[in-house]
C-alpha cells in the first residue's frame, strides 16, 4: 500500500461525498446524507493513512521530516484539515446539508494536488529543518480549515436569508433551500467555525513569528506571506466585532467571512504563485 | 442614543465605537495589500529600471510613502488610532464587566427573571428550611455552591461559574498593546546587523543594516574556526551549513557553539544567525606533476598566480578555478613556465579525470588532486530587547482569546417563596457564550429540581 494509492482513494471518496451531498439536497432522503457522511469518514481515514504513509516513505528515503514540506503535501493536509473540522461540526451539530458546501473545497484541493502538483518527496532546505515547521503548518491549516467551513456556511446563509425574508412569516420554505438549516443556525455555525479558526490562525502567526525570530533573528519582517496572514487576521477580527455591531450583523458578517476565506486562499496560494517572499514551499 | 452637544463627549464616543474598530480593521487589511504588491525598500533606480515604473509614478508613490509603507506616517497613524480605539473601548466597557463579576446581583427580582433565556418554576413540598437545604446541596453538587440571601420572607440563591471568562477579551486587547510596546522597544533600542567571517579568522565589529558605513564594535571577538556546507546527493540543494564559532573576550574563550540555520548563538544580548556563506579568495591547489622524459613525479601545492617549481627548472602556474567545468567537475586552468619566464599556452586539468592531461603530449603531465576553497560564513546579528515583551503579548493573546472564545460565564439564580400549595421555586440561568449547551444543562438541572423537591 503506497501513499499515492491511498491519496487516490481519498480523492474518490471526497468526490463521492460531494456528489451524494448534492443528491441529498435534491432528494431530501436522510439515508442519502448518511451515505455521504460515511464517504466523508472513509475519505478522512484514507487521507490520514496516506499522510502517515508518506511520512514513513520519507523516513525510508532517509529524510527525517514531517509530510508538510512542499505545496503538494500542504494541499493534501489542507484537505485533511477541512474534513477534520467538518466532521467535528457534523458530529456536534448534524446539519448534513453543510457538507454540500464544504466538501467541494477538500475535493478540489485533492484533485488539484493530484493532477498538477509535484508529488515527489524532496528533502528540506536548511531553512525549513525545524520542528517549528510542524507546529506552524498544523496551526495555520486548522485555522484555514475553520475558515473554509465558515465560507461554505456563509454562502448558504446568503442564499437562504433572501428566501427567508421574502417568505411569508411562518410559511415553510420548500425545495432545496428547505434542506438548509435556518439562517439563524447558519449564522451561528459561521461564528462557531471562525471562533475555532481565529485562535488557530493567531497561534499559526505566533508560531511563525517565533520560528522566524529563531531562524532569522526577526519575528516580523512584513514579507508578503506574513502581511497577508495579518490581512486575514484583520478581516476575521473585523468579523468578530461585526457580530456585536448594529448594521453589521447578518449579511455583512457573512460577506466578511467569504472575503476572509478568499484572502486566506490568496495568503496560502496567491502569495506563492503571484508574489515573492520567504515562503516558497522549498520550490525555489 | 441621546443627542450630544458636548464635542468632548462626541469625540469620546467616536473613539469608543465598534464601528470605528471595524472600519480601522478593514482599512488596515486593505492598505496592507499595497506593500505586498509593490516591493519594499528598493532603490529609485531599481523601481524605475527593474520594475519599469515611470518617473511620475515613482514620485507619486514616493510621496505617499508606498516604498516603505509599513513604516510610513499614515500606516503608523492607523495603527496608533487602532490602539487608541482599543484603549477607549476597554476603558468604557471594563468597569461594567468588573462590576458584573465582582459585585454580582445576588437577588433576582421578577424583572430580572423575565430577561433570562432559561427559566422554569417548580412547586416544592416541605418547609422553607428543608427546601433551602435541598437546593443548596443540589446547586453545590450540580453547579457551584450558592450565595444565599434572605429577604422579605424569600430565599435567594446565586451561583456562578467561570466568571473570569469575561476578562478574556480584555486580556486579548491588552496583549495587542503589549505587542505594540514590544515592537517599539525593539525599534528604539534594537538593531539588525550583519558580518562575514572568513574561516580561521575573527571579527570584533559588525555592520548595521540601515547604516552600513560605520562598524558597530562588539566588545568581544567572534572567531569562525571552521565552516562547512554539505549538499544533498543531487549536488545542488544544500543540506546543511554550519559554522564553528568561538566567542573570546580579553583573549579568553567564553563561549563555543556550532551554529546552523535554525540554531543561532546568543551572547550579551546579541544573537548570531547563520544566514549565508560564500567563497573567499582564491583556492589552494594541490597538483601531481610527472615529468614525461624522466618519469619523476612531484606534488606541488599553491595558490593562483604562484610559480610552483617543477623538476627540471620549470614552474607550474595555476591561473583559474572552476568548481564544475562544463559539468566535468572541479577544474584548474594552468600553464607552465619552462624556465625562461615564457609562459606556454594555458590548459585545463580536471580533478575527476586523472590521466586526461597525458593526451596533451606536453613535457609534464599535470593532474589536479585537490582544490581547497576558503569559505566565509555570513551571519546576521540582531539585538532586540523588546522581543520578550512581544512573546509575553503573544502568550496573553492566545490565552485571552481561548478564554474569550471557549469559556462561558454561567449564572444561575433561584428564589424560594412560600405559596399556598407549597414552596415556589423559581430558577433562572444565563450563559454569556455557548447558549445551546447551557440550555441542555439547564433542562437537566430542572429535572433534578423536580426529582429532588417534588414528592411523587
Amino acid at each position: 500500500m503506497t501513499s499515492s494509492l491511498l491519496f487516490n482513494v481519498t480523492t474518490i471518496a471526497y468526490f463521492a461525498a460531494m456528489v451524494i451531498f448534492i443528491l441529498y439536497l435534491a432528494s431530501k432522503g436522510s439515508k442519502v446524507a448518511l451515505v455521504a457522511t460515511v464517504a466523508c469518514w472513509i475519505g478522512f481515514a484514507a487521507n490520514t493513512a496516506a499522510i502517515g504513509m508518506r511520512w514513513y516513505e520519507a523516513y525510508a528515503l532517509g529524510f527525517e521530516q514531517a509530510p508538510l514540506s512542499n505545496l503538494y503535501e500542504s494541499v493534501v493536509f489542507f484537505a485533511w484539515s477541512i474534513l477534520l473540522i467538518y466532521l467535528i461540526f457534523d458530529v456536534r451539530y448534524k446539519h448534513r446539508a453543510v457538507g454540500a458546501f464544504v466538501i467541494p473545497f477538500a475535493f478540489f484541493g485533492m484533485i488539484w494536488a493530484q493532477w498538477s502538483l509535484d508529488a515527489t518527496i524532496q528533502p528540506l532546505v536548511p531553512a525549513l529543518q525545524s520542528n517549528w515547521l510542524t507546529y506552524h503548518v498544523i496551526t495555520c491549516f486548522i485555522g484555514y480549515a475553520g475558515f473554509a467551513v465558515a465560507c461554505g456556511v456563509s454562502t448558504m446563509y446568503l442564499i437562504k436569508i433572501g428566501k427567508e425574508e421574502r417568505a411569508a412569516e411562518g410559511s415553510p420554505i420548500g425545495g432545496i433551500l428547505g434542506m438548509f438549516p435556518s439562517a439563524k443556525v447558519l449564522d451561528d455555525l459561521n461564528y462557531k467555525a471562525i471562533m475555532l479558526g481565529f485562535p488557530m490562525l493567531t497561534l499559526g502567526i505566533i508560531t511563525g513569528a517565533a520560528w522566524a525570530n529563531y531562524a532569522w533573528g526577526t519575528y516580523w519582517s512584513w514579507d508578503p506571506k506574513e502581511t497577508w496572514s495579518l490581512i486575514v487576521w484583520f478581516i476575521y477580527a473585523a468579523f468578530l466585532h461585526a457580530r456585536f455591531t448594529r448594521g453589521w450583523v447578518g449579511r455583512r458578517a457573512a460577506w466578511l467571512s467569504i472575503i476572509g476565506f478568499a484572502a486566506t486562499i490568496f495568503c496560502y496560494l496567491g502569495v506563492n504563485l503571484v508574489l515573492s517572499g520567504l515562503h516558497s514551499y522549498g520550490a525555489a | 442614543m441621546s443627542k450630544q452637544s458636548n464635542p468632548v463627549d462626541r469625540l469620546w464616543d467616536f473613539f469608543c465605537s465598534l464601528k470605528l474598530t471595524i472600519t480601522i480593521l478593514i482599512l488596515l487589511a486593505t492598505t496592507s495589500i499595497i506593500g505586498t504588491v509593490i516591493q519594499q525598500n528598493l532603490s529609485p533606480q531599481e523601481y524605475m529600471q527593474k520594475l519599469g515604473m515611470s518617473e511620475s509614478t515613482y514620485n507619486l508613490f514616493n510621496s505617499l510613502q508606498f516604498f516603505d509603507m509599513y513604516h510610513s506616517y499614515w500606516f503608523l497613524s492607523l495603527l496608533g488610532l487602532f490602539a487608541v480605539n482599543l484603549i477607549c473601548c476597554s476603558i468604557k466597557r471594563f468597569p461594567h464587566v468588573w462590576k458584573t463579576v465582582r459585585e454580582p446581583v445576588l437577588v433576582a427580582d421578577d424583572g430580572l427573571f423575565k430577561t433570562f433565556s432559561n427559566l422554569d418554576e417548580v412547586v416544592a413540598d416541605g418547609s422553607m428550611e428543608s427546601v433551602r437545604e435541598k437546593v443548596t446541596v443540589l446547586l453545590s453538587k450540580k453547579f457551584t455552591a450558592p450565595v444565599i440571601t434572605e429577604q422579605d420572607g424569600k430565599i435567594h440563591f446565586f451561583s456562578q461559574k467561570a466568571a473570569y471568562a469575561r476578562f478574556g477579551v480584555y486580556v486579548t486587547h491588552l496583549s495587542i498593546l503589549i505587542i505594540f510596546v514590544g515592537a517599539m522597544i525593539g525599534n528604539v533600542w534594537g538593531f539588525k546587523a550583519f558580518v562575514n567571517i572568513v574561516e580561521g579568522t575573527f571579527v570584533d565589529s559588525i555592520w548595521g543594516r540601515s547604516d552600513s558605513q560605520t562598524p558597530i564594535p562588539l566588545g568581544f571577538e567572534v572567531h569562525c574556526e571552521d565552516f562547512e556546507v554539505t549538499f544533498y546527493e543531487d549536488g545542488r540543494r544544500p543540506k546543511d551549513y554550519v559554522s564553528k564559532l568561538v566567542v573570546k573576550e580579553n583573549g579568553q574563550e567564553v563561549l563555543r557553539k556550532t551554529i546552523e540555520v535554525n540554531d543561532p548563538l546568543q551572547y550579551k544580548g546579541l544573537t548570531f544567525y547563520q544566514a549565508s556563506y560564500g567563497q573567499s579568495g582564491d583556492p589552494v591547489f594541490r597538483f601531481r606533476v610527472q615529468e614525461r622524459a624522466t618519469g619523476e613525479t612531484v606534488e606541488v601545492v599553491g595558490r593562483q598566480g604562484k610559480h610552483l617549481p617543477l623538476p627540471g627548472g620549470a614552474a607550474l602556474i595555476p591561473m583559474g578555478y572552476a568548481s564544475n567545468y562544463q559539468s566535468f567537475g572541479p577544474a584548474a586552468q594552468v600553464n607552465i613556465d619552462v624556465g625562461d619566464h615564457q609562459h606556454g599556452n594555458p590548459f585545463i586539468v580536471l580533478q575527476q579525470f586523472a590521466n586526461f592531461d597525458e593526451k596533451r603530449g606536453g613535457a609534464y603531465i599535470v593532474t589536479l588532486l585537490e582544490a581547497e576553497q576558503d569559505y566565509y560564513t555570513g551571519l546576521s546579528v540582531t539585538k532586540d530587547p523588546g522581543v520578550w515583551v512581544v512573546w509575553i503579548g503573544c502568550f496573553l493573546m492566545v490565552f485571552g482569546s481561548l478564554t474569550a472564545f471557549f469559556l462561558s460565564h454561567r449564572r444561575i439564580w433561584v428564589t424560594l417563596q412560600p405559596l399556598e400549595r407549597g414552596i415556589g421555586v423559581k430558577v433562572g440561568g444565563v450563559a454569556h457564550r455557548n447558549q445551546p449547551a447551557f440550555s441542555l444543562f439547564f433542562d437537566e438541572l430542572i429535572k433534578d429540581f423536580n426529582d429532588t423537591l417534588v414528592e411523587k
